[in-house]
């Protein structure tokens, strides 16, 4: 069979496979850069806070996320959360259990209960969360930086018209600070695209873990990691693209040296 | 969360310490040099040696660290025939070289742009300085443009020094027991995932501190000029014997 055959859409290609795989690798990370992109507001709203128990719980979280490896984290998560609930399980089962049935029925079975075992999680959750709270930590700093631009006459200004803080967030500081923050932003969205890539370890198909079972059922393992590692390259060089574009957009109105 | 358990697993998770710090030390050392070399091709004159450069660092920060490792252990596997023919298959059979190597490309990219942007920060005005001197351009780099630009370059560097630790635990994927892949083993066994998890995030902690504490003293005595004179921060403190004494030596003049 040749390699054309072999990742093409014939009856024995995995072309359709992987192209299904790679949906999945952009949805992870779109999934885990849109969470990311949640806590980064916070932790970034922390930073600026007055509080000093709120600067330095933020400081701490994110030196801890951006100091730890991503595999250690979403290993964590896959793990922790399950032995968190294994624990929650055994309190639970006297009347309540029926609740985390209904969340995943197959979360639990008969012999569950009563004893501390492992229960499975949906693995996309997981793997999203876990990129998540660790390109959150990263996104922090970079909406940091990008509010240490915006002028504070701006924000004078949107208070002396009488604006709540909200519409001030939502009419001043939003729109700036995105602006500001794209390039950042942009980095970051590369970083969280390739850490999707180490979900596989928990076994979610994405595009390597599928290279992974095309090139253990095919014997093939070159060929299939050299086509995981091309459609990553495409998925960023249309990113970094769409990322330019929309920073020319964004910063149409100011003007540059 | 029990302490004597907690104990046990950082005792276990230091015996991979020295793998860890083998495997940085290893591809930065090598890819310092290579990054170098990178740069140096990246403005280069020559269009060809031109785009080689760029479509490495193309490749090579495009793709995902873990897909680089998988293509050279398992993927170059597929040729193993070919690879034994001329006699380097000792060399793709270890998952021990195959990180290293596929560390050291991958930091090499990266490496490669730091450098550059240091290099390229180098005022004009001092490489016509050197030469009006008469400095050879080897003289020229060692002593002028290599040390700024590595000033320039060094947190930067720092940073990508970092990455590289964090990037060290994906060699535990290739059955490296480094120090997640103790962990990870220590979670399998047990299911104690939070534990395992604290005393690895506090190993991995300490050594990203020391590397960043170790640049930024580089960073200090490469830069002598930007330090503050000792007795103008005295001053600056209040200090007053320091302006007792120089009352006392200017009345003794």
């Amino acid at each position: 069979m040749t390699i054309f055959e072999l990742i093409g859409f014939g009856p024995n290609g995995w072309g359709l496979a992987m192209l299904l795989a790679t949906a999945m690798t952009i949805a992870l990370a779109l999934c885990g850069f849109s969470i990311g992109c949640v806590i980064g507001v916070a932790v970034a709203r922390a930073k600026l806070s007055k509080s000093r128990l709120a600067v330095v719980m933020a400081d701490f979280y994110t030196t801890v996320l951006r100091g730890v490896p991503d595999l250690l984290v979403i290993y964590l998560f896959y793990f922790g959360l399950s032995q968190f609930l294994s624990g929650t399980v055994t309190f639970w089962c006297a009347d309540g259990g029926f609740l985390l049935g209904l969340l995943q029925p197959s979360a639990i079975t008969p012999g569950l209960c009563g004893s501390r075992g492992f229960i499975e999680l949906p693995r996309f959750l997981i793997g999203s969360l876990a990129l998540g709270v660790v390109s959150g930590a990263y996104q922090a700093e970079v909406f940091r930086g990008a509010y240490g631009v915006l002028s504070r006459g701006q924000i004078e200004a949107a208070k002396a018209v009488g604006m709540s803080p909200f519409l001030m967030f939502r009419r001043i500081i939003a729109p700036q600070v995105l602006g500001y923050a794209i390039p950042g932003l942009a980095n970051v969205w590369q970083l969280t695209l390739k850490e999707s890539a180490l979900v596989s370890v928990i076994g979610l198909v994405e595009i390597l873990r599928q290279s992974q079972i095309a090139a253990n059922s095919t014997f093939k393992p070159f060929y299939f990691y050299v086509v995981a590692g091309s459609l990553y390259l495409a998925i960023t060089a249309v990113s970094t693209y769409g990322f330019s574009r929309v920073e020319q957009h964004s910063l149409r109105g100011i003007r540059r040296a | 969360m029990d302490m004597s358990y907690m104990v046990d697993v950082f005792l276990e998770l230091l015996s991979g310490v020295p793998l860890t710090i083998q495997l940085v030390a290893t591809s930065t050392a090598a890819g310092m040099i290579l990054g170098l070399l990178l740069a140096f091709m990246r403005m280069s004159s020559s269009a060809a040696v031109r785009l080689f450069a760029q479509t490495y660092i193309f490749v090579f920060r495009g793709t995902p660290l873990l897909v680089q490792i998988f293509l050279i252990y398992y993927g170059l596997g597929q040729f193993h025939h070919t690879l034994q023919d001329i006699g380097l298959w000792w060399f793709f059979r270890e998952p021990y070289w195959c990180a290293i190597l596929a560390l050291t490309l991958n930091t090499t990219a990266y490496t490669g742009e730091i450098f550059r942007g240091g290099l390229q920060s180098v005022p004009f005005p001092m490489i016509e300085a050197g030469r009006a001197f008469g400095m050879s351009r080897f003289v020229l780099f060692r002593r002028i443009v290599f040390p700024i630009a590595l000033r320039q370059a060094l947190p930067a560097y720092s940073n990508e020094i970092i990455l590289m630790i964090k990037a060290t635990s994906l060699a535990s994927i290739v059955t490296m027991m480094e120090i997640t892949g103790l962990a990870y083993k220590l979670i399998s066994e047990t299911f104690r995932a939070v534990e395992v998890f604290v005393c690895a995030a506090a190993i991995y902690l300490v050594l990203t501190f020391v590397i960043t504490r170790v640049v930024q003293g580089l960073e200090w005595w490469l830069s002598p000029h930007l330090r503050r004179d000792p007795k103008w921060m005295m001053r600056r403190d209040g200090d007053r014997h320091y302006a007792k004494s120089q009352a006392a030596s200017s009345g003794g003049l």
